[in-house]
């Protein structure tokens, strides 16, 4: 049977996406521009389908806790909000990764810091990548360009947050969140049955039985040495993430004399600048970081190894090329283009920007 | 084919929806196609547009800068967007409560009196379907069959009784543009 090829949003296509994969629980607060996350759970009613439940919280840091208590007991849970609101969720998601679990949020991206505007931004890239909450610990950050990707990305993050057993976060922004776009939903799977997800989860707290000590979770360990030695067990995990599960796209690398690093819609913007720049001769290639955390620095710097600059184009002030520098160390010059407060460029923008900061004639 | 398209007017003219019936009506025809809307705000009575691409190949950037095609519906918009249409493009506006009309003369400008016709045909609710079909005349990009298909999804079904006033509100858009080219 060929998949029926759809039109919607970004934002209802991560509602969708979080029905079809069989996710156990949806909890949340409205915000601009992800409401329509919440808005299509609503209205399509999963939990008389698949009996998936979906609740409005009072806030969001109401949210964030739900999610701690449904993934604890081993369900497959999730929030999404923009970034305000996902900055009052940080001590639950550092709690989630202190106590091992797996769980889904999604960040669509808003223009801050403050309240700011309800228009598109990347400016909590390094609260994604480097641990907004307190403590050591990473997130999987999955950065969708497309509403395929933005589908696609919530089975993945389950899957990854499942098989590391720490919280993924899909960081999209209010042009992925708020376009539509052709996609193609994955395949309606049941929920996993107790059975199952005693199976995959042994660990979770789904009732003491006779057989076994008691499952405690908890982020709190007050004896320093065992903390320790936690801490050791995350940062084991962070190691095994960073070498399996690095992805990126990379387009017109293999020419190119100049090379373009963005994510997320960005990066499709940067992608038209650079084929405008090929039909002048121009030639620039991309590389797209797909996974934020872990961040692909070899991919960059091989990728840069025989090009003259890289341009790193963000919606924020500088914030990735920290990380491109990282990658390339004094080998390249690397220069940064961003709009910020909710400003999107358009690709001549874009190609400006690379012709202006490396003498391009 | 490739058409990178502006359509833009005040919130509540129907902007956003007429960019969406395209935007099905090129899914119904196995088009690739991006719909970005401007979003928040300026819906309520401000300002409002839509970046709509039809394409027969993968759309990279969903926001642009130039245009092929746009379709205006007031005076800021008009303001705003015509010095962004390609040297070639299309620039279809309505003339109604329009007092700086368009200078530009390396591009194809095309005025379609929709208001007038939508209340001549009694049918206010028609007016956006009106300028879609004169963008429909003007740019051949997808039939008006897939257009009809394209109603029948994006509006929600309790509007379906309306598919049949809207599509001939698009012929008659077609149809002033027709007696413009005689």
């Amino acid at each position: 049977m060929k998949d029926e090829v759809k039109l919607m949003k970004g934002n209802e296509a991560i509602a969708r996406a979080a029905i079809r994969y069989g996710a156990d629980g949806y909890f949340g607060y409205p915000i601009t521009p992800q409401s329509e996350v919440l808005e299509t759970l609503e209205a399509e009613m999963p939990w008389e389908t698949t009996g998936m439940v979906v609740l409005q919280a009072e806030s969001e840091v109401a949210s964030i806790n739900m999610v701690y208590g449904g993934a604890a007991a081993g369900k497959a849970v999730m929030t999404s909000s923009s970034s305000p609101g996902v900055s009052l969720m940080q001590e639950g998601i550092s709690y989630l990764a202190a106590s091992e679990l797996p769980a889904l949020i999604v960040n669509v991206m808003r223009g801050g810091p403050g309240l700011g505007t309800i228009q598109p931004s990347q400016a909590d890239y390094f609260q994604a990548t480097k641990g907004g909450g307190h403590g050591d610990y990473h997130l999987i950050v999955l950065a969708p360009s497309t509403v395929q990707e933005m589908a696609d990305f919530v089975g993945l993050g389950f899957d990854l947050a499942f098989k590391y057993r720490t919280p993924a976060m899909i960081l999209a922004d209010g042009v992925v969140g708020q376009m539509m776009e052709k996609v193609v939903l994955p395949p309606q799977r049941p929920r996993r049955t107790n059975e199952e997800l005693a199976a995959q989860c042994p660990w979770a707290v789904t009732g003491k039985p006779d057989t076994r000590k008691g499952n405690v979770i908890t982020s709190l360990e007050l004896d320093s040495a065992i903390m320790e030695k936690n801490n050791e067990r995350f940062q084991a995990t962070y190691r095994r993430i960073e070498e399996n599960e690095v992805r990126y796209e990379a387009k017109y690398v293999d020419d190119a004399d100049y090379l373009i690093v963005a994510f997320g819609s960005v990066a499709r913007i940067c992608l038209k600048a650079i084929e405008d720049a090929r039909k002048k001769g121009l030639k620039v290639g991309l590389i797209r970081p797909i996974t934020l955390w872990p961040f692909p620095y070899k991919a960059i710097e091989e990728a840069a190894a025989h090009t003259k600059g890289i341009l790193c184009v963000e919606l924020n002030a500088g914030q990735m090329i920290e990380d491109v520098r990282l990658a390339v160390g004094d080998k390249v010059p690397v220069c940064h283009f961003g709009r910020m407060g909710g400003i999107v460029p358009n690709p001549q923008e874009v190609l400006d920007a690379l012709e202006r900061d490396f003498n391009i004639k | 084919m490739k058409d990178e398209i502006i359509i833009a007017g005040f919130g509540g003219q129907g902007v956003l929806s007429m960019g969406k019936i395209l935007a099905y009506a090129a899914l119904e025809n196995d088009q690739e196609v991006t719909w970005m809307p401007s979003y928040g705000p300026e819906q309520r009575g401000g300002t409002a547009n839509v970046t709509v691409i039809l394409s027969d190949d993968p759309i990279s950037s969903p926001v642009l800068d130039s245009y092929d095609t746009a379709v205006i519906l007031n005076q800021q918009s008009l303001d705003k967007f015509e010095s962004h249409v390609k040297p070639g493009g299309v620039l279809i506006y309505d003339p109604y409560d329009i007092h700086r009309a368009p200078t530009r003369t390396d591009i194809n400008i095309v005025p379609v009196a929709a208001m007038e016709a939508t209340i001549a045909m009694g049918q206010s609710k028609a007016y956006n379907m009106i300028l879609l079909g004169a963008l429909l005349a003007m740019r051949p990009d997808v039939p008006i069959e897939a257009v009809v298909r394209g109603l029948k999804k994006a509006l929600p079904e309790r509007h379906h009784h309306l598919i049949p006033v809207n599509e001939q509100a698009i012929r008659k858009g077609m149809e002033l543009v027709a007696e413009l080219k005689k």
